[in-house]
Protein backbone atom coordinates (compact mmCIF):
# COMPACT_ATOMS: atom_id res chain seq x y z
CA UNK A 1 0.00 0.00 0.00
CA UNK A 2 1.60 3.42 -1.05
CA UNK A 3 1.66 6.21 1.46
CA UNK A 4 -1.61 8.66 0.06
CA UNK A 5 -3.56 5.13 0.14
CA UNK A 6 -2.82 4.81 3.99
CA UNK A 7 -3.17 8.72 4.49
CA UNK A 8 -6.82 8.13 2.75
CA UNK A 9 -7.90 5.54 4.72
CA UNK A 10 -7.08 6.96 8.03
CA UNK A 11 -8.78 10.39 6.50
CA UNK A 12 -11.87 8.29 5.40
CA UNK A 13 -11.99 6.80 8.76
CA UNK A 14 -12.14 10.02 10.63
CA UNK A 15 -14.96 11.33 8.17
CA UNK A 16 -16.76 8.34 8.62
CA UNK A 17 -16.58 8.22 12.20
CA UNK A 18 -17.67 11.72 12.98
CA UNK A 19 -20.76 13.50 11.68
CA UNK A 20 -19.50 16.58 10.94
CA UNK A 21 -15.22 16.86 10.86
CA UNK A 22 -13.59 20.55 10.35
CA UNK A 23 -10.27 20.20 9.09
CA UNK A 24 -8.60 23.28 10.19
CA UNK A 25 -5.35 25.34 11.26
CA UNK A 26 -5.47 24.98 15.17
CA UNK A 27 -8.22 23.75 17.17
CA UNK A 28 -11.59 24.92 17.90
CA UNK A 29 -10.86 27.16 20.72
CA UNK A 30 -7.81 28.31 19.78
CA UNK A 31 -7.62 29.05 15.85
CA UNK A 32 -4.17 29.45 14.40
CA UNK A 33 -5.76 31.14 10.78
CA UNK A 34 -8.30 33.63 10.43
CA UNK A 35 -10.22 31.32 7.53
CA UNK A 36 -10.18 28.36 10.12
CA UNK A 37 -11.73 30.73 12.84
CA UNK A 38 -14.55 31.91 10.39
CA UNK A 39 -15.61 28.35 9.92
CA UNK A 40 -15.41 27.37 13.54
CA UNK A 41 -16.95 30.57 14.34
CA UNK A 42 -20.19 29.86 11.89
CA UNK A 43 -20.22 26.43 13.27
CA UNK A 44 -20.45 27.58 16.82
CA UNK A 45 -23.24 30.26 15.78
CA UNK A 46 -25.44 28.00 14.26
CA UNK A 47 -24.70 25.53 17.14
CA UNK A 48 -23.34 21.94 15.42
CA UNK A 49 -21.01 19.71 17.23
CA UNK A 50 -18.29 18.81 15.41
CA UNK A 51 -14.68 16.81 15.36
CA UNK A 52 -11.75 19.48 15.14
CA UNK A 53 -8.88 18.15 13.60
CA UNK A 54 -5.61 19.88 14.14
CA UNK A 55 -3.94 19.72 10.56
CA UNK A 56 -0.68 21.33 12.04
CA UNK A 57 -0.24 18.82 15.02
CA UNK A 58 -0.25 15.82 11.73
CA UNK A 59 1.47 17.04 8.19
CA UNK A 60 0.29 13.76 6.55
CA UNK A 61 -2.91 14.88 7.02
CA UNK A 62 -2.38 18.44 6.47
CA UNK A 63 -1.11 17.20 2.72
CA UNK A 64 -3.32 14.03 2.49
CA UNK A 65 -6.35 16.15 2.48
CA UNK A 66 -5.43 18.35 -0.10
CA UNK A 67 -5.78 15.14 -2.13
CA UNK A 68 -8.05 13.62 -1.02
CA UNK A 69 -10.54 16.55 -0.99
CA UNK A 70 -9.65 17.34 -4.22
CA UNK A 71 -9.62 20.62 -2.62
CA UNK A 72 -6.48 23.15 -2.47
CA UNK A 73 -6.81 24.86 1.26
CA UNK A 74 -7.11 24.17 4.42
CA UNK A 75 -10.18 24.19 6.38
CA UNK A 76 -12.01 21.53 5.04
CA UNK A 77 -15.40 20.84 6.38
CA UNK A 78 -17.03 17.42 6.05
CA UNK A 79 -20.82 16.87 6.91
CA UNK A 80 -21.68 12.89 6.69
CA UNK A 81 -18.94 11.81 5.34
CA UNK A 82 -19.99 14.70 2.61
CA UNK A 83 -17.18 17.42 1.71
CA UNK A 84 -18.82 20.57 1.96
CA UNK A 85 -16.01 22.84 1.00
CA UNK A 86 -13.55 25.86 2.16
CA UNK A 87 -13.72 28.82 4.39
CA UNK A 88 -15.50 31.39 1.35
CA UNK A 89 -18.25 28.22 0.66
CA UNK A 90 -19.31 27.49 4.17
CA UNK A 91 -19.58 31.39 4.56
CA UNK A 92 -21.70 31.53 1.50
CA UNK A 93 -23.72 28.65 2.55
CA UNK A 94 -24.12 30.30 5.78
CA UNK A 95 -25.56 34.06 4.70
CA UNK A 96 -27.96 32.22 2.11
CA UNK A 97 -28.87 29.76 5.13
CA UNK A 98 -28.02 26.76 2.83
CA UNK A 99 -25.88 25.25 5.28
CA UNK A 100 -28.54 25.28 8.35
CA UNK A 101 -30.53 23.43 5.63
CA UNK A 102 -27.73 20.94 4.66
CA UNK A 103 -27.38 20.10 8.51
CA UNK A 104 -30.93 20.16 8.79
CA UNK A 105 -31.57 17.38 5.84
CA UNK A 106 -28.66 15.31 7.16
CA UNK A 107 -30.60 15.01 10.64
CA UNK A 108 -28.27 17.39 12.45
CA UNK A 109 -29.40 19.59 15.08
CA UNK A 110 -28.50 22.86 15.35
CA UNK A 111 -29.79 25.23 17.65
CA UNK A 112 -30.46 28.12 15.73
CA UNK A 113 -31.89 28.57 12.56
CA UNK A 114 -30.79 31.57 10.37
CA UNK A 115 -29.38 34.03 12.30
CA UNK A 116 -26.46 35.93 12.00
CA UNK A 117 -23.52 36.23 13.41
CA UNK B 1 2.83 40.20 -15.70
CA UNK B 2 1.56 40.06 -11.80
CA UNK B 3 -0.65 37.74 -10.09
CA UNK B 4 -3.43 40.21 -9.98
CA UNK B 5 -3.36 40.29 -14.07
CA UNK B 6 -2.82 37.02 -14.14
CA UNK B 7 -5.87 36.19 -11.96
CA UNK B 8 -7.56 38.73 -14.42
CA UNK B 9 -6.94 37.49 -17.12
CA UNK B 10 -7.43 33.68 -16.12
CA UNK B 11 -10.74 34.62 -15.55
CA UNK B 12 -11.88 36.98 -17.97
CA UNK B 13 -11.12 34.61 -20.53
CA UNK B 14 -12.69 30.91 -19.05
CA UNK B 15 -15.44 32.97 -17.35
CA UNK B 16 -16.69 35.52 -19.63
CA UNK B 17 -17.35 37.41 -16.52
CA UNK B 18 -20.28 40.20 -16.23
CA UNK B 19 -18.61 41.70 -13.45
CA UNK B 20 -14.85 41.08 -11.69
CA UNK B 21 -13.28 42.23 -9.25
CA UNK B 22 -10.05 41.14 -8.02
CA UNK B 23 -8.36 42.79 -5.09
CA UNK B 24 -4.97 42.67 -3.89
CA UNK B 25 -5.29 42.55 0.35
CA UNK B 26 -1.22 41.72 0.88
CA UNK B 27 -0.97 45.25 2.49
CA UNK B 28 -3.82 44.48 5.23
CA UNK B 29 -1.65 40.84 6.10
CA UNK B 30 2.22 42.41 6.00
CA UNK B 31 3.84 41.38 8.87
CA UNK B 32 1.73 38.49 9.62
CA UNK B 33 3.76 35.47 10.81
CA UNK B 34 2.96 33.05 8.12
CA UNK B 35 2.94 36.00 5.58
CA UNK B 36 5.07 35.37 2.59
CA UNK B 37 5.70 39.33 1.95
CA UNK B 38 5.49 39.17 -1.42
CA UNK B 39 3.18 42.09 -1.69
CA UNK B 40 1.15 39.89 -3.58
CA UNK B 41 0.15 37.30 -1.69
CA UNK B 42 -4.00 37.58 -0.45
CA UNK B 43 -6.50 38.21 -2.61
CA UNK B 44 -10.05 38.85 -2.73
CA UNK B 45 -12.11 37.46 -6.14
CA UNK B 46 -15.64 38.42 -6.61
CA UNK B 47 -16.69 36.84 -9.95
CA UNK B 48 -20.38 37.01 -11.53
CA UNK B 49 -20.86 34.91 -14.44
CA UNK B 50 -23.57 32.97 -16.18
CA UNK B 51 -21.53 30.16 -16.36
CA UNK B 52 -22.45 29.99 -12.69
CA UNK B 53 -26.25 28.99 -13.70
CA UNK B 54 -27.59 26.04 -12.13
CA UNK B 55 -24.03 25.27 -10.17
CA UNK B 56 -23.40 24.59 -6.22
CA UNK B 57 -20.73 26.77 -4.51
CA UNK B 58 -18.54 23.84 -4.60
CA UNK B 59 -19.03 23.03 -8.18
CA UNK B 60 -18.35 26.89 -9.20
CA UNK B 61 -14.90 27.21 -6.89
CA UNK B 62 -13.58 23.81 -7.88
CA UNK B 63 -14.19 25.68 -11.55
CA UNK B 64 -12.77 28.79 -10.82
CA UNK B 65 -9.76 26.89 -8.85
CA UNK B 66 -9.44 24.42 -12.01
CA UNK B 67 -9.04 27.80 -14.29
CA UNK B 68 -6.71 29.64 -11.86
CA UNK B 69 -4.07 26.57 -12.44
CA UNK B 70 -2.06 24.99 -9.44
CA UNK B 71 0.84 26.49 -10.83
CA UNK B 72 -0.69 30.11 -9.66
CA UNK B 73 -2.40 28.62 -6.65
CA UNK B 74 1.05 27.92 -5.25
CA UNK B 75 1.95 31.55 -5.67
CA UNK B 76 -0.88 32.69 -3.45
CA UNK B 77 -1.12 32.24 0.16
CA UNK B 78 -4.87 33.31 0.15
CA UNK B 79 -7.70 33.76 -2.03
CA UNK B 80 -10.99 35.05 -0.97
CA UNK B 81 -13.79 34.02 -3.75
CA UNK B 82 -17.49 34.64 -3.85
CA UNK B 83 -19.40 33.69 -6.88
CA UNK B 84 -22.86 34.56 -8.24
CA UNK B 85 -24.55 33.78 -11.92
CA UNK B 86 -26.64 36.83 -12.60
CA UNK B 87 -29.65 36.73 -10.98
CA UNK B 88 -28.12 36.17 -7.47
CA UNK B 89 -25.97 38.80 -8.15
CA UNK B 90 -28.47 41.61 -9.01
CA UNK B 91 -30.54 40.31 -5.99
CA UNK B 92 -27.36 41.14 -3.84
CA UNK B 93 -27.23 44.55 -5.35
CA UNK B 94 -30.48 45.32 -5.15
CA UNK B 95 -31.19 44.19 -1.25
CA UNK B 96 -27.39 45.71 -0.68
CA UNK B 97 -27.62 42.57 1.50
CA UNK B 98 -23.86 41.07 1.27
CA UNK B 99 -22.79 40.53 4.91
CA UNK B 100 -18.80 39.90 5.19
CA UNK B 101 -18.50 37.86 8.59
Amino acid sequence: MNVQNSINERIQHIVDSNDVVLFMKGIAKIPQCGFSAKVAQILNVIGANYKDINVLEDSDIREGIKTFSNWPTIPQLYVKGEFVGGCDIVREMYEQGELQDLFEQKGLSIKSNKTKI
Amino acid sequence: MTIQDDIKTKLVVSLQPLHLEVINESGAHSGHRSSPETGESHFRVTVVSEHFYGLSHLQRHRMVNEFLTKDLFNKVHALTLSTYDPSEYYDVKVASKVQTL
